[in-house]
């Protein structure tokens, strides 16, 4: 497999887990009391911190002078090709811990098997997230049953928050050709793989928060490929924003 | 006899990585680097040092230039950085001020190497320690403060992205416990 390949990849990785952590920071300050308010923030910062991992990793095999700021702040909508399901604004805290259950048992799954990949880097990499991934599920899904077993508004709630992100899911289980590649080759996760552990995982904790599995066949996806909703600009415009206005700018 | 190595009651399962972590250091030509850098604390837990907490992993000395490798403890922890800052300027004060800092991500950095005395530094200070455990296993908690093990979780979260929040309920103080990983 060539550089290029990989160096690809572990964008992509990094793209995740930098749009997923920057959703996450923008609850600072705005949780639901204080100790939730650094929970956020904390599991936030192990997703920038793993974004830097990644992008530093691609930085090293693209060579010369990018860095991992470059790939996080110098780059426009089209090249970010993350999962969808990270960049959609944060909604609700029901829509946020929805989200953050939905990937965290996906995330735990696919970092367990990155690391055995046959990428020694991205086996690190993958090997430091999964420690922390254990206790993001465990706080997301205790967040599920409380909400989904709570109240009637918050039941409610996250019922309408797995409704509205339930198509998105179809795309964490795509492989396009470059993925497919390197799955072959032992060095990305063949996440179709992942499918059906995730599906019972997730049908089982919707059951128990008596959450309906939404019944829908719509897939919307498009991340991988660079093409976005119309919130990743918007979330880019913010965290772009210094970069954008005083370039090499440093602390 | 290995450096941190305890001949007590309980026979020293060590980690291999954290074992050869302190070959290195038993082995090393530069003992005075590493007994310098002794001196650099965790900045959010000033009582531990690196060393102690198993970040400092090697250094090596090459005709002028210190090469100090350093593992992270969590992907995102900001410490890091003044870390890094620390490590340069104490060995600045010994006359090295040609310092690279290496960080190696694998074998990933884990709660079992921190050493027992720091373990117990961490309980003084009012950090319930992490134990050996690692991979969020259930080992039984302990409030630093009275020693009861009737507490209850506030928070997987704390005031760090190593603690989580814990109460006591015999002497209803609140307080971090390191997170094992």
């Amino acid at each position: 497999m060539s550089k290029a390949m990989i160096k690809q990849y572990a964008v992509r990785l990094g793209d995740d887990a930098l749009v997923q952590g920057h959703r996450l920071s923008q609850w600072c300050s705005k949780g639901p009391f204080l100790e939730e308010d650094l929970a956020l923030t904390n599991v936030s910062l192990d997703f920038i911190g793993r974004a830097r991992m990644f992008y530093s990793y691609a930085a090293q095999l693209e060579g010369g002078d990018v860095t991992e700021d470059w790939y996080a702040y110098q780059r426009d909508c089209r090249d970010f090709t993350n999962l969808l399901i990270h960049e959609l604004p944060t909604g609700d805290f029901a829509f946020t811990m929805a989200r953050q259950y939905l990937m965290d048992e996906f995330g735990l799954a696919f970092m367990q098997c990155l690391e055995s990949s046959s990428d020694e880097t991205l086996a690190a990499i993958a090997a430091k997230a999964v420690k922390e991934s254990r206790y993001h599920l465990r706080r997301s899904r205790e967040w599920m049953l409380r909400l989904g077993d709570g109240t009637e508004e918050s039941h409610n709630r996250l019922q309408t928050a797995v409704d509205d992100l339930w198509d998105y899911t179809a795309e964490l289980f795509e492989l396009d050709e470059l993925e497919q590649g390197l799955a072959n080759d032992g060095i990305a996760v063949d996440t179709i793989a992942l499918k059906s552990n995730w599906g019972m995982a997730v049908g089982a904790l919707l059951g128990e928060a008596a959450i309906d599995i939404p019944q829908t066949d719509r897939a919307i996806c498009g991340g991988r490929q660079g093409m976005h909703t119309e919130h990743l600009g918007h979330m880019l415009s913010d965290l772009q924003f210094m970069q954008r206005a005083y370039p090499g700018q440093e602390w | 006899m290995i450096a941190g190595v305890q001949s007590t009651d309980r026979i020293p399962v060590l980690p291999i990585e954290e074992y050869q972590r302190r070959q290195r250091r038993a082995d090393s030509t530069c003992a005075q680097l590493w007994d310098a850098l002794d001196a650099v604390k965790d900045p959010e837990i000033p009582v531990i040092s690196i060393w102690e907490l198993g970040v400092l992993q090697d250094i090596a000395l090459y005709e002028g230039l210190v090469l100090v490798t350093i593992t992270p403890t969590y992907s995102g922890c900001p410490a890091m950085e003044v870390i890094a800052e620390d490590i340069v300027s104490a060995l600045k004060q010994l006359g090295y001020s040609n310092v690279e800092i290496a960080t190696r991500l694998a074998p990933a950095w884990s709660t079992s190497w921190i050493m027992d005395e720091a373990q117990e530094a961490l309980r003084e200070y009012g950090i319930a320690p992490p134990g050996q455990g690692s991979g969020g296993d259930l080992v039984e908690v302990c409030c630093p403060q009275c020693a009861s093990s009737n507490v209850h979780s506030i928070s997987e979260f704390g005031s760090t992205a190593c603690k989580a929040l814990y109460k006591c309920d015999d002497c209803s103080e609140p307080f971090d416990r390191f997170k094992p990983i």
